[in-house]
């Protein structure tokens, strides 16, 4: 694995994370309504640099909205964030992209008319190719990027037994295949930190075993994750802490052991009964 | 007959160019246009009063329709999509197209209104015997078609390429993924009204009057066709697509020798059916078209 080594720690001096810096992403009494729905309301959130960082709660939590805040998807309303002690708050998600912070989605977002290399490819940050002047003027070096790119996409893809299939559409690929594939193009981006929304959702458990292996392998290398997850085994074995989110606010935080003992934490599961 | 395919493989290629514009556009970027034939308009309008009252030479003007028509969509793209969702922006380029059109038609001091532009200038005009015209322009015409396909390959099968085609499928995933998706979408729009302005300027050339009859909503509908039939995305498929649209459209004028009891009238509305009924056949039994845009492939070992 040395070229994905060298891929995730050469990562770019003037980004703002660094793991020495804690926490790397935090949220302010973050506000977030959608007409009269209060999907955040006041959500206080920090999330350690390489910490792999669960993120429960029932439907309607405020969850995915909280990873869309982050991620620049959607403006919040008031309330602060930062990546890595800087302020984010109205960044754009591609701006948010180049200073290490990529989210993936809950339903897997493939771009299905790409192959699964050109999914891997479009996430390389380093690309002249971006710039159609460079394409007629200075072909050579395009060209030499492409392979720089292709052989870093190679190194991931191979790690997640991806690599057979890089020809093939996205579309194509199953619904764990196109997890992984997610994951991996997510790494193109030599990211800080990844949200990870739902990443065990519709995957086989062989498959969800792959993803925890690979999930903590990258932590063991320097990356930060943030998790949500409604499958409480995979919670349990890899997130630490972990957070509850309830009706838009942080309910409370600790290790899996705590959570699960929590009282509070039973009745907005689960309702209030007794 | 001879003189007759001549005249009709030049209106093929400068049909093939704005067909391509839309193809990327719309095949590759996701951009629907359904300002087309206003721009397309643009496009003649303003090569031709740039010869007529700007005394711009017909390679400068056609340079300059190309940047007018190149920076007026970019315009539009930046200006809709910055506050609205991409939705609107099929609805935007409609009025903008009409628009145009409006201009062309009402701004006599400038566009002669109704009456259209007469005695627009061709290239080599001059040079070349009259009888020999059609072939020269003919070449001209092959060339820019070639040069045309050659720099969007080029662009298509770059970086800047699997951006259009990430925007297409899903720009929100796009822009986490790092990418400007609002300056991809002006580049994509701003790269194809060049290609309008080029288009428009042919079809300037070769009529050598233009009035805003010739660019009704009609136009759109035989892009689309051109780009639907040749596969969305894929180059030579669009060349095909309006090939095979134009073919339909002027070559069924000679069904009235075939077919004898049909009046012009008629025939006119026979062949817009004919196009329909062709295009139906191919979304059954050919949905993705005759060809499928360019993706990479890497060796495996």
């Amino acid at each position: 694995m040395p070229a994905h080594d060298a891929g995730l720690h050469n990562n770019r001096q003037d980004r703002p994370i660094s793991s020495t810096q804690s926490p790397m992403l935090s949220a302010r009494n973050v506000v977030k309504s959608f007409g009269g729905f209060v999907a955040l309301d006041k959500c206080t959130l920090d999330i350690a640099a390489r910490s792999i960082t669960g993120i429960i709660g029932p439907n309607g939590a405020g969850k995915s909205t909280l990873f869309n805040v982050f991620a620049g998807v959607t403006a919040p309303d008031s309330g602060t964030m930062s990546l890595g002690g800087r302020n984010i708050a109205g960044l754009r998600p591609d701006q948010l992209a180049g200073l290490g912070l990529v989210r993936t989605f809950q339903i897997s977002r493939e771009l299905g008319e790409l192959t699964v290399i050109e999914n891997m490819l479009l996430a390389s940050p380093t690309q002249s190719g971006d710039a159609v002047w460079r394409l007629l003027f200075n072909p050579g070096r395009v060209r030499t990027e492409q392979s720089a790119a292709i052989a870093k996409a190679r190194a991931l893809l191979e790690q997640v037994g991806l690599w057979q299939l890089a020809n093939e559409p996205a579309k194509n690929l199953s619904g764990g295949q196109k997890k992984l594939l997610e994951i991996s193009r997510a790494l193109m981006l030599d990211p800080g930190i990844i949200l990870l929304d739902e990443p065990t959702a519709g995957v086989s458990p062989l498959m969800t075993k792959m993803l925890g292996e690979t999930i903590t392998r990258l932590r063991d290398q320097g990356l930060t994750f943030a998790i949500i997850e409604h499958d409480m085994d995979v919670i349990a074995e890899l997130c630490d802490p972990i957070y509850v989110l309830a009706e838009g606010r942080t309910l409370m935080s600790g290790t899996f052991r705590e959570v699960a003992s929590n009282r509070d934490v039973m009745h907005a599961y689960l309702g209030k009964v007794a | 007959m001879i003189s007759f395919i001549v005249l009709m493989s030049i209106v093929i290629c400068f049909s093939a160019i704005l067909a391509l514009a839309l193809n990327f556009q719309w095949g590759l970027g996701g951009m629907v246009n359904f300002g087309l034939a206003g721009l397309y308009a643009l496009g003649a309008y303003a090569c031709a009063l740039l010869m007529l009252k700007g005394g711009f030479n017909t390679f400068f003007a056609t340079i300059g329709a190309m940047v007018i028509v190149g920076v007026i969509s970019g315009l539009v793209a930046f200006v809709t999509l910055r506050v609205a969702e991409e939705d609107y922006f099929a609805i935007v380029t409609l009025g903008v197209g009409e628009m145009l059109r409006l201009v062309a038609l009402n701004e006599d001091w400038l566009t002669r209104g109704a009456l259209g532009l007469s005695g627009i200038p061709r290239p080599f005009g001059e040079l070349v015997p009259a009888e020999y015209y059609a072939y020269f322009m003919l070449a001209i015409s092959a060339m820019l078609v070639a040069a045309t396909v050659w720099f969007l390959n080029r662009v298509a099968r770059s970086p800047f390429g699997r951006i259009m085609r990430a925007v297409r499928e899903d720009d929100v995933v796009a822009a986490t993924l790092g990418k400007y998706v609002l300056w991809a979408r002006v580049r994509i729009f701003a790269i194809g009204g060049a290609l309008i302005g080029l288009a428009g300027s042919l079809h300037a050339f070769y009529y050598q009057y233009i009035d805003p009859t010739q660019f009704s909503t009609i136009v759109i509908a035989y892009a689309f066709m051109a780009v639907i039939a040749g596969g969305r995305g894929a180059h030579a498929g669009t060349i095909i697509g309006a090939a095979v649209v134009m073919v339909l459209l002027e070559g069924s004028r000679f069904a009235k020798d075939i077919i004898p009891w049909l009046d012009s009238d008629q025939l006119s509305a026979i062949r817009i059916i004919i196009i329909g009924v062709g295009l139906i056949l191919l979304l059954i039994f050919r949905p993705q078209g005759f060809l499928r845009e360019y993706r990479l492939q890497v060796e495996l070992k």
